[in-house]
């Protein structure tokens, strides 16, 4: 059987590579959400975060010894903590300004932090084994899966549904919510605002890194690795309406599924076949698909 | 009016002056000999080139004890973020307002390909030393562009013939999207087809592609031995990554077409043993580049590739071209780099030939087995050596109209 023209088998091939590469953004355009949607702060340093992720579970492994489960609940862990060394120390003054510092900031954290580590490092890029639980591969039948890409999904929808849940449907998320659209009158019921929102970015920060983590042993870490998904990542971001939370993990998913097929159909225009979704949606929904007009 | 007199036989008077006084010193324009590279600083390709590339260069210079005839030298760099409209610009700028004596290009054919057409507007000698692309020095070449180290018909020589001998008759390419993808996949089919393989298929990505998987299933099921890498840096690395991950070289032989030392490096030995690649030169093959190699490991902590190897012998060609004549102009120093034979650590009886492409050997090597490695950086061992001609384009086959 064909479709297209593309045997079957090749067709659902493509369609569970897209999933995987779906469930990559879905993952890292979550913490974006989660980051505007309550913070209002366009983190341009979201790519560079997801590299450092990545950097630390290499560096844990290559100097401490650590392994890589190990490395998923440290480097999320290390990262956070330096998200919320930035939130206090950077992105606070800018509360109060134009939404455009904050993503010039984060931009220009972004450089920083690439610029350092292609100092230290170069580009070429460092090696990060798969876990031993997660070699090999399984026979689908109409295709060979790596094991390790199986877990990806696993892992990363179960952390976007997780935070999903905890946001939207739990009394922690609830206040969150309340806190954002209106600081004083819940600083009034006694709850430390300010805190709230350091916890928020670092845990955005800490979903970047989880999935650096994830991305490791798949692609060569390099201080590029982020720059190279960011864009991307921001138009997911869009299509499924800045700030929500369930709309960019389904966009995510839905455009990687996209993408994967347009490599099958038309690979040159892989690279901007997300971007042209973008504007169409744009043009239909200015707040994209499962975003509020304010 | 008496003003305007006075100025223009002060002019005229200043410029007799200046015409009287250059050729007494040395014929070096500004005073000072200066040299650019403009190439990829921070991105994909900035370790077979960037900023160590920069640093060889320099060693050049101070080789040559910084200055000519009294005249300092000078190098000034600039990063292209592999966009040939950036190259241009930096290059037209450098020419235009800096007095830029010659220009070293970097990696990226895309960028090189806009700089040489600069220089032959400017009149001004441009060393391309990164690029790939044998367009360089075949439809698009120039009097006054030199291709340095290596081009696409010398990959598709060396490995392309090499990887057929050895049985390799089925090819799919796996092709990065821009003009030094398409013309290595097009001279190594010409060689591929001449040796009597045939090409099942292609599949181009974009570069710096975020994965590679869905390319490589397709490049699968296309049934062909052999799954030919048109591609580089980091895209290599990446796609060899993921076809060992996804079982793909269980059923298929992987051919680097354009492999560097530092993506081997980078992948280690163990992932990379029994590869094929063709390279112009290895920093492990002879005294001369052993013991250059050592002092470049001294700053940079890394062996060099064979791009930053060709950035030090080219300038160190060119500034000794500036020497012999006396002169930093243009026509008279590229004339002099094309009747000198070139001995150095990176060539040994190499020239440069009417269309621009310096001849000199190139080496088909073999990645080694882990075991086989006696040192860090110790990759390869050399199967074959192209002499002189052998690995280059023909007159018969070139479309050089400097070359007829």
């Amino acid at each position: 059987m064909e479709i297209f023209g593309i045997p079957m088998q090749a067709f659902a091939g493509q369609l569970m590579l897209g999933l995987v590469n779906g469930s990559f953004y879905a993952m890292l355009s979550l913490g974006l959400a989660v980051i505007f949607g309550l913070l209002g702060i366009v983190n341009f340093a979201h790519g560079a975060l997801y590299m450092v992720g990545a950097y630390v579970a290499w560096a844990s492994l290559e100097y401490l010894g650590l392994n890589y489960w190990a490395a998923l609940v440290l480097a999320p862990l290390v990262v956070g903590a330096l998200g919320a060394l930035l939130e206090r120390t950077l992105l606070k003054p800018l509360y109060r300004i134009d939404p455009i510092y904050g993503l010039l900031l984060t931009f220009g954290l972004a450089l920083i932090f690439e610029g350092l580590f292609r100092e230290r490092f170069g580009v070429s890029g460092q090696q990060y084994p798969v876990p031993d639980l997660l070699q090999g591969a399984t026979n689908l039948g109409f295709m060979v899966l790596p094991n390790y890409r199986a877990w990806v999904v696993v892992a990363s929808l179960t952390v976007c549904l997780s935070t999903w849940f905890l946001i939207e449907k739990t009394r922690l998320g609830a206040t969150l919510r309340a806190g954002t659209e209106n600081p004083q009158l819940v600083q009034a019921f006694g709850i430390n605002v300010p805190v709230m929102v350091t916890l928020t970015y670092a845990g955005g920060a800490a979903l970047a890194a989880f999935a650096g983590v994830l991305a490791a042993p798949v692609i060569q870490i390099t201080p590029l690795m982020g720059s190279n998904l960011i864009i991307i990542v921001f138009a997911v971001v869009v299509i499924g309406g800045m700030g929500s939370i369930l709309g960019s993990i389904l966009t995510g998913v839905v455009l990687g599924l996209v993408e994967g097929l347009t490599k099958v159909f038309y690979p040159e225009a892989s690279s901007i076949v997300v971007f042209v979704i973008m504007a169409i949606v744009l043009m239909l929904r200015p707040a994209g698909l499962f975003g509020k007009e304010k | 009016m008496k003003l305007k007199k006075t100025a223009a036989a002060c002019t005229l008077a200043c410029a007799a002056m200046l015409g009287a006084a250059v050729p007494a010193q040395a014929q070096i324009s500004g005073d000072v000999i200066r040299i650019g590279l403009i190439t990829d600083m921070a991105s994909l390709y900035a370790d077979i080139d960037g900023p160590a590339g920069a640093d060889a260069i320099r060693m050049a210079i101070a080789d040559m004890g910084g200055a000519i005839a009294g005249k300092k030298i000078e190098l000034v760099v600039a990063d292209h973020q592999n966009k040939p409209d950036i190259a241009a610009a930096k290059a037209r700028e450098w020419f235009d307002t800096q007095g830029l004596d010659m220009l070293i290009g970097g990696t990226s054919s895309g960028t090189n390909l806009a700089m040489s057409k600069i220089a032959l507007e400017k009149k001004k000698p441009f060393i391309s030393v990164g690029a790939a692309t044998s367009a360089l020095t075949n439809e698009q070449c120039s009097p006054y562009t030199v291709h340095y180290a290596y081009d696409t018909v010398a990959l598709a020589k060396g490995t392309g013939n090499a990887v057929v001998n050895a049985g390799g008759k089925s090819w799919y390419f796996l092709t990065a999207d821009y003009a030094f993808g398409a013309q290595l996949q097009n001279d190594t089919s010409t060689i591929v087809k001449a040796a009597g393989g045939t090409i099942v298929g292609s599949v181009k990505h974009p570069l710096s592609a975020s994965d590679f998987s869905s390319f490589l299933l397709q490049a699968q099921s296309s049934k062909a031995q052999i799954l030919g890498l048109a591609n580089a840096g980091g895209d290599t690395i990446n796609a060899i990554k993921a076809a060992n991950e996804f079982g793909i070289t269980k059923t298929m032989k992987l051919a680097g077409l354009l492999m560097f030392i530092n993506d081997i490096h980078s992948l280690g030995l163990k992932a990379t043993q029994g590869m094929y690649l063709t390279d112009s030169w290895y920093w492990n093959r002879d005294a001369d580049a052993r013991a250059w190699s050592r002092r470049f490991f001294e700053k940079q902590k890394r062996m060099p590739s064979s791009i930053q190897a060709a950035d030090y012998s080219a300038a160190l060609q060119y500034l000794g071209a500036v020497k012999a004549v006396g002169s930093d102009d243009a026509d008279k120093v590229l004339a002099h780099m094309r009747k000198t034979k070139i001995n150095d650590m990176f060539a040994k009886g190499g020239y440069i030939r009417e269309d621009g492409r310096m001849v000199h050997d190139m080496y088909l090597m073999q990645v080694k087995a882990p075991s086989e490695s006696t040192e860090p950086w110790d990759y390869y061992k050399v199967v074959q050596t192209f002499k002189g001609e052998a690995a280059w384009t023909t007159k018969a086959e070139s479309k050089c109209a400097l070359w007829k």
